[in-house]
């Protein structure tokens, strides 16, 4: 087994943050908007279109550009020194650090143990009516997938196609799609497991589950 | 008898509990005067109404009644203004649906009904309506059309018609038209329902305008609640009525209060400041009919008619089919029996006798060919003479000399395109069936006779100069471009473009974007916004721009409170007059007639003076027989601080449009940075060739009243150029440094053979 569950499980306990280093995208005069440690947010409304929290003003040129934070999270590592000087393209001036909750560690962890089977094409999605049915028997993390299986129907423009697995051999462990919903091309749909990793993962999913506290 | 009253004290109760939260309704709440309390009484009588003798209980409601006919009293002494709005709003109020079924006799809804309807806001039905004439009874059909706002039914949306609810009123308008029926329009709505999808709340009312411009059947509106836009998409009328206790109003005064107050978006707005907006905006009945912007008030009761109001809806059938029967005889030729039938029929008014079904005479409302073509002129007459709330500048000698040399001129034009132009046809279409029929045989004949006709009617001008035109020779980018730089571009500083993120466009260096590259970003192409100067110097041939009708200017009609001062500020800001500028100008050698609406004043909005100006410039274009264009730099939509006599300018210019595109004119409306709301809605929407400059965005509301009356929000590029054209609003995106390249071929492609400019 190439990941020790012990490593894996340190790693997130020790950092459980998601580090995002915030750099100056050219020269400037940096004007800071933000204090160390505080809350910032990111990018809201349903198209993402509210800018974030009001990190920095970098001004070139008589320019002066608002920078907003991408992501949500802590202010870390900032910068004071910086304050009214006149950067370099490339110059880190704080690190927002979010902290990673319980569903997005054991979404990493799957993401990394687990073979993510993904959306050839924006279409609906579906089981074929016996992989449903068997599913649905014997719940998912029994059902074994080979390559060739024709486990998916693609739904598109009054059009089925049967869809070929086409990954390794393994339990399908996570359905990451609804049925009949219209899907992306790209996103994820199946989550496979190999056989020898299923015990170790439940394991790992488990822990996280009762050990960590959010 | 007090057996009945004993029975009946349970439907008084009723009624009294009805009376006190209409009360509350009007006053904006329980808390005025005793009304609680008077509530709590009522409430109180109904659960101990058992244990009371008789007698205590008669004198409970007698006093109760008495109390309430008291406070009913008081409240309509003195209505102001905000009153009526609430008045209006009451869910007791009646609805469409009441005067479906008390003022016609039968009625059938078409294009859906209740819910299972493509817009249950808007209620088309063709009804049967009767008139008594001594004692016999005569049938007349009519297509009723209007908003339905139900009492408190959700999937009514408050009576806020959808753009395919728009569409449906049109439908249906025509089949009254071709059925030749007079159609009775009624308005109840807030306001029409502000979305984009096709076909577009803007363009819909627009397109309605456009057809009720021309409609060649009676039109009579009854007003109860006239929302601006969402009312004039079927309220273009040959007669107007309007409810005593109704509002006819541009703009909510919630809306106007947030606008005046500067409120943020999901910020309270001051009762007093809506109090104040609401007295402002001159939206009640008598103010209207001050306006002009109605022809008759219909008296309701002082506190306004609800539903079960029956005498209120035995004089709205009578005063509908006068109104129709006015607007029938207007039409015909016999004055003397026109001025008689209308006679007899005010008769009952003068005397003051209360309505009754009887009418002295049976008139027929179908009309002849000729009638019809009457009505229309009447309609045309009737708007043009309405919503003057400008001001004419005394004019000096010189620019009255000018005013004479412009009716010489008319004159010549009349002459040149209408009598000759008129025989200069018929004698090309001769000789083209003459020649093409038998042309080779009759080339010899022919021949002698076309030059003949050459040399009587030589080839304009202007044809020769567009056949020499060499772009190369006058590229629009070579020395005619560089005389003019925009005073954004002497500022040493850089911006950013807004698709930097997206595209990874560089800073740009102000001097270049706003000099060499036109204020467009050239990695992306997002266009800068450029002042209105940008474009008369760019767009058309060097010096000649040529304007008129500068003497019209926007005055204070409302004398709305603080509007004078900031019509100062807008004048001291722009040196002009007005938000519009008329024009002649030429684009290589095409001579043609130019609106332009621009943001520095009042942001664009339209006023009285804005439509005035824009009515001549498109009547200067109809009798100089050359395209229109109406370029709009910005507008923000009707002026609310004109009130109605903003909105009225909606009809107005809209029906002079299509008597100009009707005699055959070019009428082009290009889009750029931001244009909104009313004017979008009535003569810029309705326009066949509409184009959007790149980055404009266009459409009916902006994002923030999208977002409180919907309670949806919308994309951050819902309104732009792009999602315009994908929804058909507009037909094409044309780049500003491309604009007079563009303008040229859409004159000479757009333009056929019939058009004036050829």
């Amino acid at each position: 087994m190439d990941i020790n569950l012990n490593d894996l499980l340190r790693k997130y306990k020790s950092h459980p943050y998601e580090d995002h280093q915030i750099k100056v995208p050219h020269t400037g005069t940096v004007r800071l908007h933000v204090k160390e440690g505080q809350d910032v947010t990111g990018p809201s409304g349903q198209w993402r279109h509210r800018p974030g929290t009001l990190l920095y003003v970098l001004e070139r040129e008589g320019n002066p550009k608002r920078m907003t934070s991408k992501y949500t999270g802590t202010v870390a590592e900032l910068r004071t020194e910086l304050e009214g000087c006149f950067v370099q393209a490339g110059e880190p001036v704080m690190v927002i650090r979010h902290r990673l909750n319980k569903e997005e560690i054991i979404d990493r962890i799957l993401r990394e143990v687990l073979y993510v089977y993904a959306a050839p094409q924006r279409a609906r999605y579906f089981f074929t009516p016996e992989v449903a049915v068997a599913i649905d028997k014997d719940r998912a993390k029994a059902f074994n997938i080979r390559p060739g299986d024709e486990v998916l129907i693609m739904s598109l423009m009054k059009r089925d196609s049967l869809l070929a697995y086409d990954g390794p051999e393994g339990v399908l462990y996570k359905v990451y799609f609804k049925h009949g919903d219209l899907i992306e091309q790209g996103a994820p749909l199946l989550g496979i497991c190999a056989p020898d990793r299923l015990p170790f993962v439940e394991k790992v999913i488990q822990r996280i589950r009762t050990e960590w506290d959010d | 008898m007090d057996q009945k009253r004993i029975l009946d004290s349970g439907k008084y109760l009723n009624e009294f509990a009805d009376r006190i939260n209409y009360l509350a309704d009007i006053k904006g709440g329980l808390e005025w005067g005793s009304l609680k309390e008077l509530l709590q009484r009522v409430q109180n009588l109904r659960s101990n109404m058992f244990d009371l003798r008789e007698d205590e209980l008669f004198v409970e409601l007698d006093q109760i009644d008495r109390r309430l006919e008291y406070m009913e009293d008081l409240v309509a002494q003195d209505l102001s203004p905000i009153e009526v709005v609430n008045i209006v709003r009451s869910p007791q109020r009646f609805t469409l649906q009441d005067i479906l079924e008390n003022c016609y006799d039968s009625f059938t809804e078409l294009g859906g009904e209740g819910e299972c309807n493509i817009d249950p806001a808007v209620v088309v039905a063709r009804a049967t309506i009767t008139r008594r004439v001594k004692n016999k009874i005569y049938y007349h059909q009519v297509m009723v059309i209007g908003h339905e706002k139900g009492y408190g039914e959700e999937f009514r949306n408050g009576g806020c018609a959808k753009p395919w609810g728009n569409e449906k009123a049109l439908r249906y308008m025509k089949v009254a038209e071709t059925e030749g029926i007079p159609i009775h329009s009624y308005i109840f709505t807030p306001g029409a329902y502000p979305i984009e999808d096709y076909p577009g709340a803007a363009q819909q009312i627009a397109r309605n305008l456009f057809q009720m411009a021309r409609l060649r059947v009676p039109v009579v509106a009854f007003i109860s609640e006239g929302g601006s836009g969402g009312a004039e998409a079927i309220g273009l009328a040959d007669i107007r009525l309007m409810a005593s206790r109704g509002y006819y109003s541009v703009i909510s005064p919630e809306g106007a209060a947030a606008i005046e107050g500067r409120i943020k978006e999901g910020g309270k707005v001051p009762r007093e400041l809506v109090e104040h907006c609401a007295a402002q905006l001159k939206m009640t009945a008598e103010d209207n009919l001050k306006l002009k912007t109605i022809d008759r008030i219909i008296q309701e009761p002082p506190l306004g008619a609800r539903r079960n109001n029956f005498g209120f809806f035995k004089q709205l059938r009578y005063e509908m089919v006068r109104a129709t029967d006015e607007v029938v005889l207007q039409t015909k030729s016999f004055r003397a029996f026109r001025s008689y039938a209308l006679k007899r029929q005010g008769k009952e008014k003068d005397n003051g006798r209360t309505f009754n079904d009887e009418f002295d005479i049976h008139i027929k409302w179908s009309l002849t060919e000729s009638e019809k073509k009457r009505l229309v002129e009447l309609r045309s007459r009737k708007y043009r003479a309405l919503g003057k709330g400008y001001k004419e500048l005394r004019q000096s000698v010189l620019s009255r000399l000018g005013h004479a040399v412009e009716s010489v001129k008319q004159n010549y034009y009349d002459i040149r395109y209408g009598l000759l132009r008129q025989h200069s046809r018929q004698v090309q279409k001769l000789i083209e069936e003459v020649s093409s029929e038998g042309s080779v045989f009759l080339k010899t004949v022919t021949e002698p006779v076309r030059e003949a006709y050459d040399f009587v009617f030589p080839k304009p001008k202007v044809a020769n100069g567009i056949n020499q035109y060499d772009p190369l020779r006058k590229s629009i980018f070579m020395q005619e471009w560089e005389q003019y730089i925009s005073p954004l571009a002497n500022e040493d500083k850089t911006v950013s473009c807004p698709n930097a993120e997206k595209y990874g466009c560089k800073d740009l260096w102000v001097p270049d974007l706003y000099g060499e590259f036109s204020g467009v970003c050239p990695t992306c192409g997002h266009h800068f916004p450029l002042e209105y100067q940008w474009y008369l110097e760019n767009l058309f041939d060097p010096g000649s721009v040529r304007e008129f009708n500068q003497h019209i200017i926007s005055a204070n009609p409302l004398k709305f409170q603080g509007f004078d001062e900031k019509l100062k500020k807008a004048v001291e800001h722009t040196g002009r007059r007005s938000a519009i500028i008329t024009f002649d100008a030429s684009v290589f050698d095409i001579k043609i007639v130019v609106a332009m609406l621009y943001s520095d004043f009042r942001s664009g909005t339209v006023g009285s003076a804005e439509g005035e100006k824009f009515i001549r410039a498109c009547d200067r274009a109809r009798t100089t027989r050359r395209p229109f264009l109406a370029y709009i730099h910005t507008t923000g939509g009707i002026r609310i601080h004109e009130g109605t006599l903003g909105v009225i300018q909606m009809p107005r210019c809209t029906l002079v449009v299509r008597e100009y595109i009707d005699s055959g004119g070019l009428y082009i409306v290009v889009y750029d940075n931001n244009s909104y709301a009313g004017p979008v809605a009535s003569f810029l929407g309705c326009s066949p060739y509409q184009v959007g400059i790149r980055s404009s965005r266009i459409g009916f509301a902006g994002p923030r009243v999208i977002r409180e009356t919907t309670g949806a929000d919308v994309p951050p590029d819902y309104h732009s150029a792009k999602n315009a054209l994908k929804r058909g609003h507009i037909q094409g995106i044309w780049d500003r440094r491309e604009f007079r390249k563009n303008l040229f071929e859409a004159l000479m492609t757009m333009g056929g053979p019939h058009l004036y400019y050829k």
